[in-house]
């Protein structure tokens, strides 16, 4: 062992892979404030420059630089690539070119050809002639399997966006492994695990083996990864700059293999924190030095790229790739885990400007540091570029205090547990069947059978619940039987192994259901109840319109008359969830969120109860509806907290957007009540917050002239887009939503 | 019962800290300039119990902060000072931190009541010159400069609040000897220079009123400052909201 890992205070670590316990007896909690923090050198400037222009011709290009239409991506597949090599101080590139795309036919030949097709160009004849004629992908697994029903489900817009014809995602490798151990002894200790995977072979236990096996080739291949850039992998990271060079290569090789939806980083920051420190102490590097670092590493980040179909935007909007960093939090003994590296990470807003990636989430307590807290505030004031989760509440509801997020939301174990991505269901477009006696309110078409006709044309609220609980219910059925087949076929066709093998064998798994359409659930049924709602039908008797009398309470006013009702939905469909049998055991979880996908959900579904009419987008994730939260900024906050985590386990999103100005009159008592507001949000046990802080006239003028704003950041549900890369009807619908204002 | 005009539960400019504002219904000023006309009317509002404000204050309690609270504003809240006591009454001995946002004309035996529960009044002095005062508000501003002068008696801590409305208030004759007026007063923690803009203008079109201010526009940066220089030797803080 090299100096570095000898100085470092030993423990279970040393014995067993196991990076908690090395964070925990090696982290420097800091304290200060940022004043420590340094600005770009100008090898970063230089970089980022041509990362910029990069970007720029690849946004002129329809969205796509280049594709390298020959080479199946894996993790050697193609050779060191650089932006500019002698400027670079972390390496590493998907392809051999920035901003090159590379193809991942497992997921699905058809899609990596229309994605090819949309840019004007052909995927190379052998690459066609292997996945048509010879190898069998994850969507042709998939579509061989589903039944008649899921197919109707999914057509109809039931349920949207199945990682059915792309990869699943989700999974966060433990990427810190690779430095604190090196590829020999993960290897090692992964061979002792198949080596114990002995016993009567059951289907579990071989398939267990074989992935397993995997991993472990999959380590091989990343060590030959490492050696094209003259890395060497095989042992652990000896300094700050290899530590962080390290963990990049560990994510490189999942990004170069998989295209999966979110691909999360996990939680590196206090662990390289330890690192930078030891260096820093050592007088081996400046924290010039360290900031450049980091700096190199998020500009990585920031250019990784999937070749994604033009339909793909439809429900994940503007090339995301969710390079999600949890930065923060608390540690079980009280401690609290910002470093300097947490503000490194986020001072790269500043030194790179802001960007959607990676997703840097994150994770409050009411214990972090005040320092921290007003550096934060501060940050999401310049940028729009933070979500904030509660730390205290994943932490004491799951049990665990190294934890990442997945995709936008989601708490992960870090190399303990994996999720099952599910997409989501229309849960407003549900509704429409109990009110339909079963059938799709647009196609006509019999979804659930046995919904009674209504007795009358106004709506009675027990009637249309009890029919509602019974359309849930099949919903739920058809939900959970499409999950199993996915997720059957994304392991046997395009395995993880990249990724798999920076996490425990045989880890627990959560499957991360969704849904969508609460808000316009829970004032369709307040309607229903408060007001008198007429439903008008077409000829075919199928309900067109909603003729509403009288007032009814909304949901985002802090008003527990509809705000229940959103709980009580919520909790209803999850334990349906619950309740149903699960590939590999996995753990159900569901989440309130939607991604960009509220647009798209509208249009798909007809008039609500609520009186939206048929098309207009749904609110994102689990906010209320535009325009309805009439008494401001916290009571809307206030309606949202009431949701309950514990029945949506994968995660309440809620995106606020607030002109700067509302905030305050100056920029200390801006920061100041950004601060007391997210304090007092997550003291009332709600999940997550989206902060946007920005006037919507910006916005309106982006549109207008894109050019002028290429790094225009604002979060959406769980994640951020650059604006300008969203198409004009979701930036219309950004536009449309609450800019809590008290003007 | 209190006729409430709105909630604002993001209230960032009227008192320290975050707050909860209660817009009440009915104002006995009609102000040339006002930004909430549809608060003027002295009928309408909605009917609301001391319980359902203090359940909403309770709700809101940890985004106070350790400055925030409520704040009365209108409408002019002292207008209901009767039904406002046993409010505000309640919303001390719960512990909160209570403003009242008034244009000071209305002092009686209820407000006297009134004042007993409110942390801070936010007085809006708008001319201190009698003749520009009737102009701007159509009443004369005695009432306010003798509530001011109750306000002192009782060791009330005020914060002045003065809409620069270019034309009408901003000249600098009339800012000198509204700081003159005041400079005396200890329990004036500050004044806060309002800039006027032109948002509540669509109100009135809604109302079929005829908005007097047309063509008078946001007050430039050099308007503000040079309020702000001038009002600055007379108080102890002057901001500009």
């Amino acid at each position: 062992m090299s100096k570095i890992n000898e100085v470092f205070v030993r423990g279970n670590w040393n014995e067993q892979v196991n990076v908690r316990d090395f964070v925990q007896k090696n982290i420097t909690p800091y304290e200060g404030d940022s004043s420590f923090l340094c600005g770009p050198t100008d090898r970063t400037k230089k970089l980022w420059e041509i990362c910029l222009d990069a970007i720029k011709e690849e946004r002129a290009n329809n969205g796509v630089r280049s594709i390298d239409t020959e080479t199946i991506s894996t993790i050697t597949s193609h050779e060191a690539g650089y932006i500019q090599k002698d400027l670079e101080l972390i390496v590493g590139l998907q392809t051999d070119e920035l901003l090159k795309r590379a193809m991942k036919p497992y997921g699905g030949i058809a899609v990596v050809e229309k994605a090819c097709s949309e840019q004007g160009l052909e995927v190379s004849d052998r690459v066609k002639d292997i996945f048509r004629n010879y190898a069998k992908t994850h969507n042709d697994g998939v579509f061989d399997v589903y039944t008649d029903e899921i197919r109707k489900y999914r057509s109809l817009g039931f349920l949207t966006g199945l990682p059915d014809n792309y990869a699943r995602g989700r999974i966060i490798g433990d990427y810190r492994r690779l430095a604190l151990y090196g590829i020999d002894r993960l290897v090692t200790a992964k061979q002792a695990d198949l080596a114990g995977l002995v016993g009567p072979m059951s289907d579990d236990k071989i398939r267990l083996r074989e992935e397993v096996a995997e991993q472990i080739k999959a380590l091989i291949h990343i060590k030959e990864l490492g050696a094209k850039y003259g890395l060497d992998l095989s042992r652990p990271a000896e300094s700050a700059q290899e530590a962080v060079q390290w963990v990049y290569m560990a994510y490189l090789s999942a990004v170069k293999e998989q295209d999966g939806a979110a691909m999360s980083l996990g939680n590196v920051s206090s662990f390289l924190d330890i690192y930078m420190e030891y260096d820093l102490a050592n007088g081996n590097i400046t924290e010039e030095l360290a900031q450049e670092f980091i700096d190199q590493f998020v500009m990585k980040l920031r250019v990784v790229r999937h070749l994604r179909m033009n339909a793909y935007n439809e429900i994940f909007a503007g090339d995301p790739t969710w390079v999600t960093e949890a930065i923060g939090g608390k540690l079980m003994d009280g401690r609290h885990k910002i470093t300097k590296t947490s503000y490194r990470f986020l001072q790269t807003l500043y030194n790179l400007g802001p960007s959607p990636e990676p997703n840097m989430t994150v994770l409050w307590s009411q214990d972090l540091p005040e320092n921290f807290k007003k550096f934060c505030a501060q940050v999401s004031i310049d940028t729009s570029s933070i979500q904030y989760e509660n730390d205290d509440l994943m932490t004491n509801t799951r049990n665990s205090d190294d934890y990442g997020i997945a995709c936008c939301v989601s708490f992960q174990e870090i190399g303990k547990h994996i999720q099952f991505f599910g997409a989501r269901t229309n849960l407003a477009k549900t509704l429409l069947l109990a009110i339909n006696g079963g059938r799709c309110e647009m196609s006509g078409k019999t979804i659930v059978e046995g919904i009674p006709a209504l007795k009358s044309e106004v709506l009675e609220f027990d009637e249309v619940m009890a029919n509602y609980k019974l359309a849930m219910k099949d919903v739920a059925r058809v939900y959970n039987e499409s999950m199993n087949i996915i997720h059957y076929m994304h392991d046997k066709y395009y395995y993880e192994k990249a990724q798999m093998a920076f996490v425990d064998t045989n880890p627990k798994v959560n499957l991360a259901y969704g849904m969508a359409g609460l808000s316009i659930v829970a004032d369709s049924l307040s309607a229903i109840k408060h007001a008198k709602v007429t439903v008008i039908r077409n000829e075919e008797g199928l309900s067109t319109d909603f003729k509403i009398e009288g007032e009814f309470p909304c949901y985002g006013n802090d008003d527990d008359r509809v705000d229940n009702l959103a709980v009580e939905i919520s909790n209803n469909f999850n334990q349906l969830l619950c309740g149903l049998a699960t590939y590999k055991n996995a753990e159900p979880t569901m989440s309130i969120l939607t991604i960009t996908s509220n647009v798209v959900y509208g249009l798909k579904t007809g008039a609500t109860p609520d009186g939206r009419a048929q098309g207009v987008p749904f609110a994102p994730g689990a906010n209320p509806m535009h325009g309805r939260d009439k008494n401001g900024a916290i009571a809307s906050l206030n309606s949202v907290a009431k949701l309950d985590y514990k029945n949506a386990l994968d995660g309440i999103s809620n995106t606020f957007s607030i002109i700067p100005k509302s905030l305050g009159a100056d920029s200390d008592t801006r920061t100041e009540n950004l601060v007391t507001m997210m304090d007092a949000y997550f003291s009332k046990e709600a999940h997550h917050l989206n902060v946007n802080v920005l006037n919507r006239e910006l916005l309106e003028d982006a549109m207008e002239n894109p050019g002028e704003y290429p790094q225009l950041t604002i979060r959406v549900s769980g994640y951020a887009v650059n604006f300008v890369r969203l198409t004009r009807e979701q930036q219309l619908e950004v536009i449309s939503r609450s800019f809590h204002s008290n003007m | 019962m209190l006729r409430v005009h709105s909630f604002e539960s993001l209230g960032t400019y009227d008192g320290p800290g975050i707050r909860l504002v209660v817009f009440l219904q009915g104002c006995n000023f009609k102000c040339l300039y006002c930004a909430n006309a549809d608060t003027i009317e002295l009928k309408g509002g909605t009917e609301t119990s001391v319980e359902e404000i203090v359940n909403m204050a309770k709700n809101q309690k940890p985004f106070f902060g350790k400055k925030g609270g409520l704040t009365f504003s209108g409408g002019e809240p002292l207008v209901q000072a009767k039904q406002l006591l046993p409010v505000v009454k309640t919303l001390k001995q719960e512990g909160f931190h209570v403003c009242i946002d008034t244009n000071g004309s209305i002092l009686n035996e209820d407000v006297k009541a009134v004042m007993e529960y409110v942390d801070i009044v936010l007085l809006d002095i708008k001319h201190i010159n009698e003749a520009q005062h009737q102009l701007l508000t159509g009443k004369s501003n005695a009432k306010t400069l003798a509530f001011v002068d109750y306000l002192q008696e009782i060791n009330k801590p005020v914060w002045l609040r003065y809409v620069l409305v270019p034309g009408y208030s901003n000249n600098p004759e009339h800012l000198h000897q509204l700081g003159k007026h005041f400079q005396a007063y200890n329990n004036i923690e500050k004044l806060e220079i309002q800039p006027y803009h032109e948002l509540g203008a669509h109100k009135y079109e809604h109302l079929g009123w005829e908005y007097k201010l047309k063509g008078v526009k946001a007050n430039t940066p050099e308007q503000l400052n040079e309020a702000y220089n001038i009002l600055t030797t007379y108080f102890k803080e002057v901001v500009i909201n």
